[in-house]
């Protein structure tokens, strides 16, 4: 089978976020980068399915050139090729870049690539929109589910799952489909030094899409007010230990 | 508004928690001392700085003395502590190069005393089977190399000070500023609240130079990146009960290393572009997702070492089910020089540094420090460390960073000994230095100064001297070298040379009781008539050789202090530190007042008598004296006196009259054939001959001035710092003496003639180490080329049953024994041993 999966470069932040004086960025003086933890998710789930079913995986970034690095990361773990639609650094809105998206899966598809599988995690890490993967399967006329916990393929349909409050939400569906992955589908793995040696060496394709507005317009970014912390101490030794059974059970973890 | 807890008052402030901290913590206890505050920061146990991502391994030999003790001292306080765990370790060559310094290994292993062997590929493959005994020519083992829990131990360390009830700690306490009054300490600001405080020792790794500008002192070093991965799991490392089961392997030509951790495996790389942080700019801990010192994994400098571990390790590192878990651009401190930091800042009083140090030898190192503090004297000699040696230039970013960035690279590096920096050069030139350069000079350089080694323009010589210049021909020991040396070195013997000595460090000592105080701070007597020149050592209260330098007496309280370049800025502490407070007594730096050039040979003083009208005949101008005299239009102090062993003068000159001497002096030696001559003559083949000692070399705290042979027949009634111990010394045997040896035959195996350089093993006949009473291994302290004795000399302490003139004895030198002959024992020269030549 043929998958898709799309991502986004974000910054790895640490516990204080800085902004940039005029206050449009974060300051990335420091910080890493990566994609979110869904999308990690998403990766490792196309890896997977390409490797039970064979076929070819896609890895698809719209972003700056730096963002070579997320998609050289993707190509550590096993994705086969990578498709960079170069921004000039630019904040790109939900629509513009479902837009664009759009357009290169179209492309692809007039050349003769057609996916079977389109999957995104559920939302980036900094803007967490939450819409990309929907706005894609609408343009494409393509059935979507968001938030998935878990998939299976078979025969080109997809069985699909995930969590509400009450229990599990089960869909089954027919192939091409659009999925958007929650963190907890499964555990990614490491890049290994071969994967990511040879991941180094491969071309990356790349188109630079023309800029289009979308519907949002950033004005500034602004920090939360912190919420103070206070520290309450249950106990000391046994008697802690006590405490501590009457809280997991208070947060139902067991 | 102070936090409940933290002191107003401590007898001294610690800052930064990491390894060096805690052990500074701790040593401070065990001295005695009381009222300590630890204040950090972060939060304990682990604050963010460098300790906390450390490798945690300690390899144990290094080429320096100095460092190899603090390393096995270090290992020993380890393992009374429980935290270290032996697993070996084995540098590996790819190249013949490497394989060649790896015998350079094992001789300073021999030497220092560290049970090591080389090791061929198979050998290496026993015990480390995952490795690819393919691409390796050999390997250097040291079995008794391991890994520590650093975080522990510093843990540990810490609670026995508080157990002393000496220490208070105060983690989450951020220092904002140091109060400096009159040149002494006064106060730590924090945020919690202010310590009054007279003494502060700063131990926060990289942070450590913002830290010491606060309080108006430098603190040379520069923050770095060191890259770190760690993969896994490794199945083979799956049974491995505790940290670590396989030996440590150094990939030395890719400037790697591997350690297996549990069931990962760390690889690390120092093979990367320096990548140089400003201290000003790292991230505070919440800014940092890790730890500041774990900065985010720049993917593209690591890939080269990827393929280097790859190759040397494929079972393990090529398995795909192996991933890489963690990664980081860690942050250690580099100094200008590769030598950690120690002691009292020069800016300030009370302030002392101890920064710039590995996990492999802090807690030594601050047993050391402590014991500095606490007496003024320390069982190891830190004088390579010691933070007073820089002279300002090299405290200047343009500095630290250059020399940093180029040291960086040779973390594992093959560095000859002679071996010269390229970056931040030509700081420091004479007024000679255009004449130099004419003369085809080749510039080696010593504390900035760029001083001649050697001139091209003497090439002519070699066919006048032929063989006598002892040519060399295997590349290692003719690199950073000249047959001209040896050859300027006879020229100068035949009729005279003149050299450049610019570098000399010169201080004026004048006041009220100028005298009193020069007495108490040499050896020798001091109350000479005024134009005496007088050779001294400077002695600590332990009777430690700290300093070897000259002094002239210009008046009745007024004294000029002449010492090597390379000493200058520690000697300078030193007097400065003994100054009385009254100010009775004035310190006046005047090294770049004064040029200096020697003049030295059979020929010297026709050559200075042409251009004198002073009477400078052997009667009118004594040997140890000195005086002013003209020279032409140009007035300058000579001082009759020879580190060279010729007849001959140092002369002083103003420096903006330099040049106009150096002409002077080049004219008038025209007809007697005068030799430029450089420091390869007046630093090694010249003072070798006469078996003068050097400070660093034969003379340090280490070894007293019986053992050295600079003890005079009677010793001064007058106090001087060091006399008890001296006279205690004085009244003993000596556990040690310092000899000169000859190289009787240096033909190697495959026929070559080698030229050992110094800190070689001196062994038996049958290869078994000679050691003293101490346990101190006998080594080469000082070689080279003697060629008026046509010798290659090489100079050692040994023990008194083999301190004999004939005592048959061998240097191993790159895997080899060279036989050779103890010829003095003591000081009397080899060459001219009447002196009738100094003193015709």
């Amino acid at each position: 089978m043929n998958i898709l999966v799309g991502i986004k470069r974000v910054p790895a932040t640490a516990g204080q976020i800085t902004l940039t004086p005029d206050g449009q960025e974060i300051d990335t003086r420091y910080l890493g980068f990566t994609v979110s933890p869904h999308e990690e998710c998403a990766v490792e789930e196309a890896v997977r399915l390409t490797e039970k079913h064979g076929g070819s995986s896609t890895v698809l970034t719209l972003g700056p050139e730096a963002a070579i690095d997320q998609l050289r990361d993707a190509m550590a773990l096993g994705i086969e090729r990578a498709l960079l639609l170069e921004t000039d650094g630019r904040e790109w809105d939900p629509v513009a870049t479902s837009s664009a998206i759009v357009e290169a899966i179209e492309a692809e598809r007039n050349a003769g690539r057609t996916y079977d599988l389109v999957m995104f995690g559920n939302e980036s890490a900094d803007s967490a929109g939450y819409q990309v993967g929907v706005r894609v399967a609408d343009a494409l006329d393509l059935p979507c589910v968001t938030g998935i916990k878990a998939l299976e393929v078979t025969d080109g349909r997809a069985s699909v799952r995930r969590q509400t409050e009450s229990g599990w939400e089960v869909a089954d569906v027919p192939l091409p489909a659009v999925l958007t992955v929650k963190e907890g589908i499964n555990l990614p793995r490491y890049p290994s030094l071969p994967g990511r040696l040879k991941a180094k060496k491969k071309d990356i394709e790349g188109i630079k899409p023309a800029w289009r507005d979308g519907g949002l317009e950033k004005l500034r970014l602004k920090l939360p007010v912190q919420a103070g912390h206070s520290v309450e101490i249950l106990g000391k030794d046994g008697d802690a230990g006590t405490q501590v059974v009457e809280l997991l059970q208070r947060l139902r973890l067991f | 508004m102070r936090v409940a807890g933290l002191p107003a008052q401590a007898r001294v402030v610690v800052i930064g928690a990491g390894i060096v901290g805690n052990s500074m913590a701790y040593h401070l206890a065990c001295q005695g001392w009381k009222d300590i505050v630890l204040v950090d920061k972060g939060a304990l146990p682990n604050p963010g700085g460098s300790t906390g991502h450390a490798s945690n391994f300690i390899f144990l030999t290094d080429h320096s003395k100095e460092m190899t003790l603090f390393t096995l001292d270090s290992v020993r306080q380890y393992k009374e502590l429980g935290v270290f765990t032996q697993s070996g370790g084995i540098e590996v060559a790819r190249t013949a190069e490497r394989v060649e310094e790896l015998k350079r290994r094992m001789a300073s292993s021999k030497a220092w005393g560290i049970d090591a062997e080389l090791l061929s590929p198979a050998e290496v493959k026993r015990l480390v089977p995952y490795i690819n005994e393919e691409i390796i020519l050999g390997g250097f083992s040291t079995p008794a190399i391991g890994t520590v829990d650093s975080l522990r131990g510093g843990t540990l360390m810490r609670e026995k000070a508080q157990a002393m009830r000496a220490l208070i700690v105060a983690p989450g306490t951020e220092v904002t500023g140091i109060d400096v009054e009159n040149g002494q300490v006064r106060r730590v600001r924090t945020d919690k609240g202010d310590i009054e405080t007279e003494v502060v020792v700063i131990t926060c790794g990289i942070w450590s130079p913002r830290i010491a500008r606060m309080a108006g002192a430098s603190i040379p070093l520069s923050p770095a990146v060191h890259q770190m991965i760690s993969v896994g799991p490794v199945p083979l490392f799956a049974d491995t009960v505790g940290e670590i089961k396989y030996p440590i392997i150094r990939d030395m030509d890719t400037n790697g290393y591997e350690r297996q951790h549990g069931s990962d495996m760390e690889v690390g790389s120092y093979d990367h572009r320096p990548i140089l942080w400003d201290p000003d700019e790292i991230p505070s801990l919440t800014q940092s997702k890790l730890s500041p010192t774990e900065l985010p994994f720049t993917k593209e400098d690591f890939d080269e070492s990827l393929e280097h571990a790859l190759e040397l390790m494929p079972d393990i590192l090529g398995d795909p089910a192996v991933g890489i878990r963690h990664s980081i651009n860690g942050l250690l401190s580099l100094t200008p020089d590769g030598f950690p930091l120690l002691g009292e800042t020069s800016e300030v009083k009370g302030l002392w540094s101890v920064a710039a140090i590995w996990i492999k030898e802090a807690p030594g190192i601050a047993r050391c420090v402590a014991e500095w503090m606490t007496s003024g004297v320390s069982e190891i000699d830190p004088s390579g460390s010691d933070i007073a040696r820089f002279y300002d230039h090299q405290k200047t970013q343009a500095h630290i960073k250059g020399r940093t960035a180029e040291g960086f690279n040779k973390t594992y590096g093959i560095v000859h000994p002679r071996e010269q920096w390229d970056s931040n050069r030509r700081v420091r030139v004479s007024p000679f230095y255009e004449r130099e350069k004419g003369l085809g000079a080749v510039f080696f350089e010593t504390a900035g100064w760029e001083r001649p080694n050697w001139y091209e323009s003497n090439k002519p010589l070699l066919a006048e001297y032929g063989d006598r210049v002892m040519p060399r021909r295997y590349e290692w020991d003719a690199r950073w070298w000249s047959p001209i040396i040896n050859a300027e070195h006879l020229a100068m013997r035949d009729r005279v040379g003149m050299v450049d000595l610019s570098a000399f460090a010169v201080f004026d000592i004048a006041g009220t009781c100028a005298l009193d105080y020069m007495q108490k701070m040499c050896v020798v007597q001091v109350n000479l008539p005024v134009g005496r020149v007088i050779y001294t050592s400077l002695l600590n209260p332990a009777g430690g050789i700290k300093a070897d330098l000259t002094v002239m007496r210009l008046g009745p309280n007024y004294f000029r202090v002449v010492t090597g370049g390379a000493d200058g800025m520690r000697d300078r502490k030193w007097f400065a530190d003994h100054l009385p407070d009254d100010g009775a007594v004035q310190l006046t730096d005047l090294t770049s007042s004064w040029a200096t050039i020697g003049v030295w040979g059979p020929r010297a003083r026709d050559l200075l008598q042409s251009i004198t009208d002073a009477d400078v005949s052997n009667e009118g101008f004594a040997f140890g004296t000195c005086r002013f005299i003209d020279l032409g239009p140009v007035r300058a102090l000579a001082s009759r006196i020879s580190y060279v062993g010729e007849l001959g003068w140092e002369i002083y000159v103003p420096f903006e009259q330099g040049a106009r001497l150096w002409d002077a002096i080049w004219q008038a030696g025209q007809p007697h054939r005068i030799a430029p001559v450089g420091i390869g003559v007046y630093g090694t083949t010249g003072r070798l001959e006469k078996c003068y000692r050097a400070y660093g070399n034969e003379l340090e705290q280490e070894f007293n001035l019986v053992e050295t042979g600079l003890a005079r027949p009677q010793v001064k009634p007058q106090e001087f710092i060091g006399k008890e111990a001296y006279l205690k010394q004085r009244a003993e045997p000596p556990a040690t003496i310092l000899c000169t040896l000859t190289l009787d035959d240096n033909t190697s195996r495959s026929g070559f003639k080698r030229y050992p350089m110094g800190r070689e093993p001196v062994l038996s006949p049958q290869g078994e180490r000679v050691v003293d009473r101490h346990g101190r291994g006998s080594y080469v302290t000082s070689a080279g080329s003697g060629p008026s004795v046509g010798k290659t000399i090489m100079m050692s302490f040994l023990p008194p049953e083999q301190a004999k003139v004939g005592t048959r004895l061998a240097v191993e030198y790159f895997g080899e024994r060279y036989p050779a002959t103890v010829a003095v024992v003591g000081p009397t020269p080899l060459f001219d041993p009447q002196n009738t030549r100094v003193r015709s």
